[in-house]
């Protein structure tokens, strides 16, 4: 989504944006003009008349799960997104039993918090699990 | 003659020209009330919308709520033909 209308997301899409990604880009390419939605959501820039990057995870439920807010110059990591995605429907299939610990990644390992993990994480993680 | 502006993610935008307006003296300042600047939250609704869109060759429209039951990545970025 950006302030940006309909038309001209027609010609990034068939012009620029189908040279990356066969077929075009497969999802919906949303309008704000005048940033409304973005104004909700609290990441429109009046000053620059823009939207800065605003990444919001929505559940089945619509509720918000996450979300991240960079500012223009910097672009986002979009297998991060996933990632907590992925994490994020892990612990909703679980109902809650079982919870992502840093750097997790599908396939590996997670928590099952209660009381006999309390004062106990230390003997199944390590902070090299923390990054890749 | 004016200055090229540089290019970058910002969209330039413009503005009236000249000083701003002299207000008349003995006049209250109205103070602006914005709504909806309330944050997001986690755990929360997520503000429901509907907006204009381009989706697979034709234009369509976008609601929020129509989504529910399927988990949803909303994005927002500066402008078309910057980066994501």
């Amino acid at each position: 989504m950006s302030v940006d209308s309909v038309f001209v997301h027609k010609m990034w899409n068939d012009h620029e944006l189908s040279k990356m990604v066969e077929g075009g880009i497969p999802y919906p390419m949303l309008s704000d003009a005048g940033g409304k939605v973005g104004e909700v959501y609290g990441i429109y820039d009046e000053d620059a008349g823009v939207e800065t990057r605003g990444r919001f995870i929505i559940d089945p439920d619509g509720i918000v799960q996450g979300f991240e807010v960079l500012t223009p110059p910097v672009g986002r990591n979009v297998s991060e997104t996933l990632r907590q995605v992925q994490a994020f429907q892990l612990v909703r299939e679980t109902k809650g039993g079982e919870a992502t610990p840093s750097g997790w990644k599908p396939g590996k390992m997670t928590l099952k918090p209660g009381p006999d993990l309390v004062g106990k994480v230390w003997e199944v993680w390590t902070t090299d699990m923390a990054s890749d | 003659m004016a200055e090229k502006p540089a290019a970058g993610c910002a969209r330039p935008t413009g503005g009236p020209v000249g000083g701003a307006p002299v207000e008349s003296p003995g006049e209250e300042p109205v103070p602006v009330i914005r709504e909806g600047h309330k944050m997001i939250r986690v755990g929360k609704p997520a503000p429901d919308f509907v907006a204009p869109a381009y989706h697979n060759g034709a234009f369509t429209e976008e609601k929020l709520s129509d989504h529910l039951g399927n988990w949803v990545v909303l994005c927002f970025y500066p402008g078309d033909f910057t980066f994501v």
